[in-house]
């Protein structure tokens, strides 16, 4: 099983991945693989599970059925501090800060995991240079160098979304998990985010998952689109294709074929 | 060295930094400047709520724990020291072994709590340490034998602290007895373990606490252990109350379930952290001094003042000594209403320049 994973081997995949909620399947036997290099959006309606997707593999909540393998190793089971230091990074949909602590303290607090440093009870947090320098230079990334003392409560949106994604960058993950990164932002701020995406992208060996609503992004962005609908995995291909698919086209366009199912 | 002895973190108000003056010189100099035993126990037991509160605050303020076993762990390190001097005799290793087993039963207690209940959200916490500490505080007024019930223990100290002792010749009019070495012991150990907590959440482990604290399910996703935090956290608030327990034993020289286990300790506690201000160790500082000094003084005070007002109707009865209770509680809700963040967060605030 945990034998060397050559390159073409997928670095995350999803196994029959299932979770219900009473009776109703959020997530129903997803099976798919990702790999390194590569850009996959997940698209479908409101509903269709798009983020208790990725909440099972990050481990927020756990699975019914089917399996989590990274880089081979099945980590179902795992909780979620485990799969993050195993190299999954999430930035979530609705912004998650620490609000008291400043906009520098909220990104090297997630420098200092990625160190494993937080069991340090008796050096100064202030006298480590080198985790404040990595935070220094991904603030700089997401544009928030000037907010540095800024509580991150005070933000305006956009730039909670910003910071949002460098505790993602901090992390220096294998998977980059986005969900609707741009969501709420103004015009002029998605560049910034759009532009950090396609640099991790051309990183060559990292693994990207993004869900996005805005089809223009995707478009711009994705090498592959996999469509969920009803908590089931209904299309996966080239985004042109997928794209001018009559599942698409009737999910963004017409009305859902199956509305008893019902949405979350 | 400024810098590391405070954890770089300084008071940043000038008005703080003249109050923790001023409360360190007053603390440092009580014997001198305030003659009498009665002065010296106020001193003494500022001291010893600073130590309490700055642990209850590690975990209240700092990492968002509630929890009302605190008293419980600092009688069980009082009942250490009193058992340990009791049965093996005044002298040093009992003392020691005492408060060594008061810490380590403490860190052991702290620990199982933490891991049985720490999943769970923190009102149910609260709850479940408050059904502990309440069920540890019937044990130890029923255990006759082992506690000496209600009535406590009495129990002899070292020479060396013992009141009665005569050490050298008057200093500055001052006789310089066991009392006056204890008091210094005890000075001098609650500033090394209140400089000590303030490391502690200055640390990365103390920022992590605060990440804790502001948001948990955050702190998970980005790899964090938060049951193994918020456990430290809580043993070492527990293990550092049990110490400030076995501090107040040696100086009182008893221990019953009145003077460390009752609830209105617990309330004292409380009160001085949400005067003081969460989250500031200095505000455990300056929390105690003002409030210790208000529940020794205030009805002395009335006293004074009544005097005065001697025969007018109503005036005279609400300034009353026996109506201190009443004019602590009004301070008190007088503060919580304009300083909802304390004292010292109050004046943080205002030197950062945030309304």
């Amino acid at each position: 099983m945990n034998q060397p994973t050559p390159s073409h081997h997928p670095v995350l995949e999803t196994r029959g991945l299932t979770v219900r909620f009473g009776g109703h399947v959020a997530v129903n036997s997803v099976s798919c693989a990702f790999h390194a290099g590569s850009l996959t959006a997940i698209v479908g309606p409101n509903g269709a599970g798009k983020t208790t997707y990725f909440n099972l593999i990050s481990g927020q909540i756990p699975t019914t059925a089917g399996e989590v393998f990274l880089f081979g190793e099945n980590i179902s089971k795992l909780p979620t501090p485990s799969r993050t230091r195993r190299g999954i990074g999430r930035a979530f949909q609705l912004t998650n800060l620490f609000p008291f602590l400043t906009v520098q303290e909220n990104v090297r607090i997630a420098v200092q995991a990625r160190a494993g440093m937080g069991l340090d009870l008796f050096s100064l947090w202030s006298n480590h240079r080198e985790l404040l320098e990595k935070a220094e230079y991904i603030l700089e990334q997401v544009a928030l160098t000037s907010q540095r003392y800024t509580q991150a409560r005070a933000l305006p949106h956009g730039d909670q979304r910003k910071l949002e994604v460098g505790l993602m960058l901090a992390l220096e993950p294998e998977v980059f998990m986005f969900d609707e990164p741009t969501a709420g932002m103004s015009v002029d701020e998605v560049p910034v985010i759009l532009d950090l995406i396609k640099k991790i992208k051309e990183q060559g060996n990292k693994t990207l998952l993004l869900v996005e609503h805005k089809m223009d992004v995707v478009r711009e962005l994705a090498d592959r689109i996999i469509v969920l609908h009803n908590g089931t995995l209904v299309a996966d291909g080239e985004p042109e294709e997928v794209i001018a698919s009559p599942i698409v086209q009737e999910a963004y366009l017409g009305a859902a074929p199956d509305k008893s199912k019902g949405t979350r | 060295m400024l810098n590391s002895l405070f954890s770089g973190d300084f008071p940043r108000s000038r008005v703080l930094t003249a109050m923790l003056i001023i409360t360190f010189v007053g603390l440092l100099l009580t014997p001198f400047i305030f003659p009498g035993a009665r002065a010296m126990n106020v001193g003494a037991k500022i001291c010893i709520f600073i130590v309490l509160v700055a642990a209850f605050d590690l975990m209240l303020g700092y990492t968002g724990i509630l929890s009302f076993a605190h008293t419980m762990f600092f009688g069980i390190g009082a009942y250490g020291v009193a058992i340990a001097c009791d049965k093996l005799g005044p002298d040093w290793s009992s003392v020691l072994i005492g408060m060594g087993a008061g810490m380590v039963i403490s860190a052991v207690i702290a620990l199982v709590i933490s891991l049985f209940s720490l999943r769970v959200r923190t009102l149910y916490f609260a709850m479940i340490t408050l059904a502990v500490a309440s069920a540890f505080h019937i044990l130890c007024s029923q255990l006759g034998e082992v506690t000496g019930g209600e009535d406590g223990i009495n129990f002899m100290v070292p020479d060396l602290i013992h009141p009665s002792t005569q050490l050298a010749e008057p200093f500055f009019g001052v006789e310089i007895t066991g009392q006056i070495v204890a008091y210094y012991g005890l000075f001098v150990f609650a500033l090394v373990v209140f400089l000590f907590i303030l490391r502690v959440v200055n640390s990365p482990f103390g920022r992590v606490l605060q990440a804790i604290r502001d948001n948990e399910f955050r702190a998970a996703a980005i790899g964090y252990r938060v049951v193994v935090f918020r456990s430290i956290s809580t043993v070492l608030g527990s293990v550092i109350a049990a110490l400030a327990g076995s501090l107040l034993a040696l100086w009182l020289r008893y221990n019953g379930p009145g003077s460390t286990l009752g609830f209105d300790i617990m309330m004292d506690i409380l009160l001085i952290v949400v005067i003081g201000g969460m989250a500031t160790m200095y505000g455990s500082v300056i929390g105690a001094a003002i409030y210790l000094i208000a529940q020794n003084y205030l009805q002395d005070l009335l006293k004074l003042v009544q005097a005065d007002v001697e025969g007018i109707p109503v005036i005279s009865g609400m300034l009353h000594p026996d109506r201190w209770l009443l004019w602590m509680g009004l301070a008190f809700i007088i503060c919580v209403y304009y300083f909802p963040w304390g004292i010292v967060g109050k004046l943080r605030m205002r030197a950062l320049g945030i309304k």
